[in-house]
């Protein structure tokens, strides 16, 4: 799986309550959600994630709260795929569980900067900087975690081995 | 010596009892059994539809899944309602047996320890960041999502990765008003806010071995601040004290073995630590409150999963008898359950709260995550005893909150702004 998209660029420890504040919880209605996606944290989110669509961000990103509302917020804006120096336990589980891909790599979070057009693959787990012309080789996602993306998420997952 | 022999921590022990094995390695991805699984008016609704998706019907078992409508009820408006009446509704076609209904409700981190619904050695999940509360218990519990949930409830197992362990161990004597508040912000600061992700966090030493469960609560309440996946701490006396009228005694105890491998040991000498506030806008930014004299406020909390319980309203009490909430602060004190709400009102808590011009309410969520009853309105401050003090997480993404335990917030409230008990008695 091939993503190639322009980066929107945040600091550390994006929290669920700037993804998805608590006041707009009262729905799982994903494109309600993700109408207020990062609203509190930066205003032109909207704008920007109409022609960029990967988030690449700094340490501990999605901390806070288990709302899986932050992950489909993000997921049903329309973005791709989120890099990141690292996630919080809750929101990685739920991202993967969801079928929104998780990378976690400092180089490539430190190195991109905001509007650099990028090109993931997931599989080979390679990250292009095609405006700056750099490669970033990542860990590859355990197996069973791949499982999971590769069934669609674990829902659909579950389904499959309930039934064998 | 080989892998099998090697001495484990709690948390790779209850990990491995639930997968039936003697054994697991740090980093392994392992499919455990869960004893509870928990979930409230917000998270669920999202999971009741992936359930549905799974398609077994019925929930692995009506005793074991439990649902709290606590964060935005009482409803605090309609599409609330409608999430309320939507978990109520599979509450009662599931039969679920721990469903607490509004006027038994309490909120969730409070009301399933006091009830006896979690036990030493349990592994327990919720679609709720908190849950690693119970670690207080000596159980592995941890916050998941909705998706996580939706299995939990279809099957009985969840996928888990073991984590490492970093030790915290407390030593010396806690100075007055000094409670299991002040030793997590403090521990917290020390560490920031991802110091132990992933991790599973235990607290020991002679300080925290005298500490009462209430302030344990409070400290295993905040691991998820510091990234933590579980914080445990190990049963004791004072432990079995608390479940001696919740429960059989048919628990098992786990302890970590000597020698087990510890990512990073932290000692932490308590006779330095202060009254601890976190600054806006991360539970990192611990001060002592004594350096913050000069944040005036506008409001003050005193309640949630963190700080609702009885010692924190005992503490609250003490500093507001035969004093009056300083006239531009609105002070909304909450307790955690019930129970608490009836014990306050026995010791006649409520009756100095009222006196001295406090609001209180009903078990809830409510203020602490910006949903009702306090939210914060433009350039708004709080104090608040809440365990997270993000952009926005009060109110308006232009209010402030900082956190406290509840003597600070207590002493705020008569103040005027930030103080600490001694300035105030
Ligand atoms: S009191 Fe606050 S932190 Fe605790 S469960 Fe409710 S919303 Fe979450």
């Amino acid at each position: 799986m091939i993503i190639r998209e322009r980066a929107i660029k945040y600091g550390d420890n994006v929290n669920t309550d700037v993804i998805i504040p608590a006041r707009y919880l009262n729905t799982t209605d994903d494109r309600e959600l993700a109408s207020h996606c990062f609203e509190d944290l930066d205003k032109d989110f909207k704008k920007k994630v109409e022609e960029r669509k990967i988030i690449v961000a700094g340490s501990n990103f999605g901390c806070g709260s288990s709302r899986e509302h932050a992950p489909l917020s993000i997921k049903a804006s329309g973005v791709k795929a989120i890099i990141a120096s690292s996630f919080a336990r809750i929101f990685f589980r739920n991202a993967i569980n969801i079928g929104l891909p998780v990378i976690a790599s400092i180089e490539a979070s430190n190195f991109i900067q905001d509007g650099d057009e990028l090109e993931i693959d997931l599989s080979s787990g390679k990250i292009k900087d095609i405006t700056k012309d750099k490669i970033f080789e990542v860990n590859p996602l355990p197996e069973f975690i791949q499982r999971i993306i590769r069934s669609g998420g674990y829902v659909k997952f579950t389904k499959e081995n309930i039934r064998k | 010596m080989s892998d099998k022999n090697k001495p484990q921590t709690i948390a790779q022990k209850i990990l491995a009892y639930h997968c039936g094995r003697d054994h697991v390695s740090e980093g392994e991805i392992v499919n455990a059994v869960v004893d509870i699984v928990l979930g409230n008016d917000i998270t669920l609704p999202i999971a009741i539809e992936e359930f549905d998706k799974i398609g077994t019907g019925r929930v692995f078992d009506k005793e074991k899944v439990v649902v709290v409508p606590d964060h935005f009820a009482p409803n605090k408006d309609i599409k609330s309602a409608q999430q309320c009446k939507f978990i109520r509704e599979f509450a009662r076609k599931q039969e679920i047996k721990n469903y607490f209904e509004v006027g038994k409700m309490g909120i969730e981190h409070v009301l399933l320890p006091e009830l006896g619904l979690v036990l030493p050695g349990n592994l327990v999940v919720g679609a709720d960041s908190h849950t690693c509360t119970y670690g207080a218990l000596g159980a592995a519990s941890t916050g998941v999502g909705s998706t996580d949930v939706a299995v939990a409830m279809a099957t009985s197992r969840l996928w888990f990765m073991v984590p490492k362990t970093i030790k915290f161990i407390y030593s010396g004597s806690l100075k007055k008003w000094i409670t299991g508040k002040d030793l997590i912000l403090y521990t917290i600061g020390l560490i920031g806010v991802d110091g132990a992700l992933y991790k599973s966090m235990e607290f020991s030493g002679p300080a925290v071995n005298k500490l009462s469960m209430d302030s344990r609560f409070t400290m295993s309440n905040m691991a998820i601040e510091a990234g933590g996946k579980f914080g445990i701490f190990e049963v004791d006396g004072i432990t079995e004290e608390f479940l001696k009228p919740r429960s059989d005694g048919n628990y098992k105890i786990f302890r970590s073995d000597q020698g087990a491998e510890y990512e990073k040991i932290y000692n932490i000498n308590c006779s330095d630590i202060e009254l601890q506030v976190a600054a806006p806008h991360l539970p990192s930014n611990a001060r002592n409150a004594s350096d913050l004299s000069n944040v005036t406020i506008d409001q003050v909390v005193i309640g949630c999963c963190t700080n609702g319980r009885i010692e924190d309203l005992r503490i609250a009490a003490e500093i507001l008898n035969g004093r009056k909430v300083d006239g531009n602060i609105r002070t909304i004190i909450i307790p955690a359950t019930q129970n608490i709400y009836l014990e306050a009102l026995k010791k006649g808590y409520i009756e100095i709260f009222i006196n001295s011009g406090c609001a209180v309410s009903t078990p809830t969520c409510g203020p602490c995550l910006g949903g009702h009853m306090g939210v914060l309105a433009e350039g708004e401050r709080a104090v608040s005893t809440t365990n997270r003090n993000f952009v926005g997480r009060m109110g308006h993404p232009k209010s402030e909150v900082y956190l406290s335990g509840p003597s600070v917030a207590a002493a705020s409230a008569v103040a005027g702004r930030i103080a600490t008990p001694e300035e105030v008695m």
